[in-house]
């Protein structure tokens, strides 16, 4: 069993009218199977609605399953005697930067967590010394969490849930309210966490550019798992994707759309360096190649 | 207009007054309060006057900044003065109008006014020298006593320190949602004041479902970062006097004294 | 009809210590009908620029002219400019208050003063023009998803009828599949009414695709304005000020550089494919499936 395991998973959004009377039962998770490997980078996709997010608040213990199972680290998230070992283990970010950030001043934001989970006074230092390092934020460790940009207020974040030594981090949709560059730099830390800490990394997301990496990416559609593999294998699949609201980066879906008329190109082309390496020896003219052997003989 | 006030402001520099306990600063606030109230002469002020200069010197504010907190209180200091001036019964100075002038009335209205002053810059520069968080901390200890009989001292600190993290955030949402409106024509400015009331209904709305929004979220990141309630937690930055809080409390008390002995 | 902004400076807390430009010397004309991206990062100024289209920045200096008209002539009518040019928001949860989706798009209209038959008969339009099924118009905007909001929002500007509409960032948070389809509808907008159209995007992909004309913003200052072929061109400076060309413009540069003869200005994936698919049919390496 891995880090993260859900079983037959199922998870509904009741609403009650005011005599408590359920009045509309909306079926979020539709029978879930997923295990996750500890050290894993693994991306989750899928459209608004699709039930990512309800998986996310479920491996953290903040939704509890209506059926099915959801295990941490081997400790069954329904246990109330581990609810706090659990979130503990399985740190989460969300996606709206200033409504996660607790102080009012970026360290003390950042020892929020181990405050509340008891930790003796010097410990909370080390560990916000850490925490901060990590995600590269020490210089701003005495600034006022509002004077940050989005992609500072998120690493923030992340900091705040690493000094609680997670072995596990949860982003769901972490970007989404930032531009390029803080999307990235969000991604980045994430992927220096995970390679340099070895903290496994579950990023929800909707931007297909941030998944590439990832060691494998999971899609997701009406509360179901309806894609898992590799990006490579995922990406192959681009008809597929748009069917399920998503997209593919433009130079995948060149690829795909030229491979569709006929051209030799592998499957799942995710970089501009790859497609240009896999479309010059099919593009370049004959003669243009013949004139260069020809000039260079020419010359001698 | 919000950005001027100071009073509640933190001023980021290190001084000793910085660097000092904050619940030995909310104990000396009070006691400058307290002082405040027991001066009735000039010699008493005087006194008051030099304890107050000496903690302005230590805070390495600058006494600009401190004094533009007063535009604040401009209007409630016209009108105690005036009342003072105007009112107060006595051997007559001058006169204005039917408006009778005393002696009494102008040393009333002057002490007054040093008051009011002194009682503005004494608080502020408590703010001005301590975080929110120091503050809620020292707050929440000082009154850790009530506890026992049932208050919530804990929780209503964690209120306040998350009231003082979101109200710039909130400020600066309403600035776009009335942007957003006015785009749409809203007026905010014109008619009388029922039509001024019900054009507020547009801004007040989307201002209230976010505010519960930025709530429901808060409460689950906090929930999801293990925090439930007081007990058990321990504290980052936890208050502990140090010998300066001891030689502070020392002034304090020589103060008192001093102003108690020459109140006149 | 035309905006024309003459030398916009605007400064954040003139004569202080703190003071700042926020937008400085910015000059530029936006004709009729013309789709204009409007991009830089977060800071740049493109918010401020576009708060100044419609009076509700003032320039610290500067003139804008609209139709002609100075807007900041004593006695402008500035409610009227709001109407004319439609400002969206970013957010939707910023502008939503009504308790149903057809009342609030009727806020517009109604602060202009029109008749009620008039009122309802423009929230009808703008409500079909954005593509809302009418089934949704009697429910609370607030229970809509991150699309319908965004479309709600949209149509409480169109319902004024302006001849300009600015839009900010009117695809943040939306996954991919909303994402189109706002942007179809916008484009949809613009060729059926005839509607200047201005969008701010983080996304080069998506200006590439609609705009006809790219507006580069950074630190206030105007720093690219030309069609977006020409503007890519310059994809170093692009990155350096953390912006980045669409990565078909890389593609085409580098098989450019290796003696492929594909065109410079090819900008979207339609365009690389065409282009490409007629080399390989040439050289006989494509199937021919049409």
């Amino acid at each position: 069993m891995g880090i993260i395991k859900a079983s037959r998973l199922i998870y509904d959004y009741i609403r009650r009218d005011e005599d408590d009377h359920v009045e509309e039962v909306n079926r979020a998770i539709d029978g879930l199977d997923l295990d996750i490997k500890a050290g894993d980078f693994v991306a989750i996709l899928g459209h608004n609605g699709s039930g990512k997010s309800t998986f996310a608040k479920q491996v953290n213990g903040i939704l509890l399953p209506t059926e099915g199972t959801v295990w941490i680290s081997g400790m069954n998230t329904t246990d109330d005697d581990h609810i706090w070992d659990i979130r503990k283990t399985a740190g989460m970010v969300f996606q709206n930067p200033d409504n996660q950030i607790i102080g009012n001043i970026v360290e003390e934001d950042v020892g929020f967590g181990p405050e509340n989970l008891g930790v003796p006074t010097d410990e909370i230092w080390r560990r916000v010394d850490e925490s901060l390092a990590a995600v590269g934020m020490t210089a701003y460790r005495l600034k006022s969490p509002n004077k940050l940009s989005g992609g500072q207020k998120q690493r923030v974040a992340i900091a705040g849930v690493m000094a609680m030594k997670p072995q596990c981090i949860i982003l769901d949709e972490p970007t989404a309210m930032l531009d390029p560059n803080g999307r990235k730099e969000v991604i980045r830390t994430v992927h220096e966490l995970n390679k340099k800490e070895g903290i496994t990394v579950l990023l929800i997301t909707h931007y297909m550019e941030e998944v590439i990496e990832a060691d494998r990416v999971i899609v997701m559609d009406d509360g179901r798992l309806v894609m898992d593999g590799t990006p490579r294998e995922v990406f192959s699949r681009v008809r597929e994707l748009k069917d399920y609201r998503l997209d593919v980066p433009q130079v995948t879906e060149l690829a795909y759309e030229l491979k569709q008329e006929g051209a030799e190109l592998p499957d799942g082309i995710l970089t501009i360096e790859e497609l240009t390496e896999h479309l010059l020896p099919i593009l370049q003219p004959d003669e243009i190649q013949e004139e260069i052997i020809a000039g260079s003989e020419s010359e001698i | 207009m919000i950005r001027e006030i100071t009073l509640g402001q933190y001023y980021p520099v290190d001084s000793v007054l910085h660097r000092l306990d904050s619940r030995t600063k909310l104990f000396g606030t009070m006691v400058f309060i307290i002082s405040l109230f027991l001066a009735n002469s000039l010699v008493a002020y005087g006194i008051a006057t030099l304890f107050l200069a000496l903690a302005i010197y230590l805070s390495k504010v600058p006494f600009s900044f401190m004094v533009r907190g007063l535009k604040a209180i401009l209007f409630l200091l016209l009108i105690s003065v005036s009342f003072n001036l105007f009112l107060t019964p006595g051997a007559e100075a001058f006169r204005i109008g039917f408006l009778k002038i005393t002696w009494e009335g102008m040393r009333l209205a002057g002490f007054m006014a040093l008051r009011l002053i002194y009682l503005v810059i004494g608080s502020s520069i408590m703010t001005l020298t301590t975080t929110p968080n120091e503050l809620t901390d020292g707050l929440e200890k000082s009154l850790g006593f009530l506890k026992r009989v049932g208050v919530p001292v804990h929780e209503i600190s964690m209120m306040m320190s998350i009231a003082l993290r979101f109200i710039p955030i909130l400020v600066e949402e309403t600035d776009k949602i009335m942007k957003a409106q006015m785009a749409r024509g809203a007026d905010f400015e014109s008619g009388n004041l029922i039509q001024k009331a019900r054009n507020m209904v547009p801004l007040l709305v989307p201002l209230f479902i976010s505010a519960f929004r930025r709530a429901t979220d808060l409460a689950m990141a906090m929930e999801a970062r293990c925090y439930h309630g007081g007990d058990g937690r321990t504290k980052m930055k936890p208050l502990c006097y140090k010998h300066r809080d001891h030689v502070t409390y020392l002034v304090y008390l020589l103060y008192l004294v001093v102003i108690v002995l020459f109140r006149g | 009809m035309s905006i024309r902004a003459e030398h916009i400076n605007y400064i954040y807390g003139e004569g202080t210590a703190f003071e700042q430009y926020a937008l400085k010397d910015v000059s530029f004309e936006i004709g009729d009908g013309q789709f204009i991206g409007l991009i830089g990062h977060t800071g740049s100024g493109k918010s401020t620029l576009i708060q100044h289209l419609n009076g509700l920045l003032r320039a610290s200096s500067g003139k804008i002219y609209y139709n002609g008209k100075d807007i900041y002539e004593d006695g402008y009518d500035m409610r009227a400019l709001r109407s004319q040019v439609g400002l969206v928001f970013q957010y939707p949860e910023h502008q939503l208050f009504e308790v149903d989706v057809f009342s609030d798009v009727c806020f517009g209209p109604k602060n202009q003063g029109l008749s009620g038959e008039e009122i309802k008969e423009r929230a009808r339009e703008a409500l079909t023009q954005v593509g809302l099924e009418e089934r949704f118009w009697s429910q609370s905007p607030f229970e809509l998803s991150g699309g319908q909001k965004r479309r709600v929002a949209i149509a409480g500007v169109l319902a004024m009828q302006p001849e300009v509409l600015i839009l900010d960032e009117p695809t943040a948070g939306l996954d991919p599949k909303g994402r189109d389809e706002i942007l179809d509808e916008i484009s949809a907008l613009h060729r059926a009414k005839k509607m200047t159209i201005i969008l701010v995007s983080h996304s080069m992909e998506d200006i590439a695709r609609y705009a006809d004309r790219i507006m580069v913003m950074s630190r206030g200052e105007k720093l690219f304005d030309a069609p977006p072929k020409e503007v890519f061109r310059h994809y170093k400076k692009l990155e350096e000020i953390g912006l980045a060309a669409p990565q078909i413009t890389y593609v085409v540069r580098q098989l450019r550089e290796k003696g492929v003869p594909l065109e410079e200005n090819i900008t979207t994936v339609e365009e690389a494919k065409m282009a490409i698919l007629a080399i390989l049919r040439q050289t006989g390496k494509a199937g021919n499936r049409e």
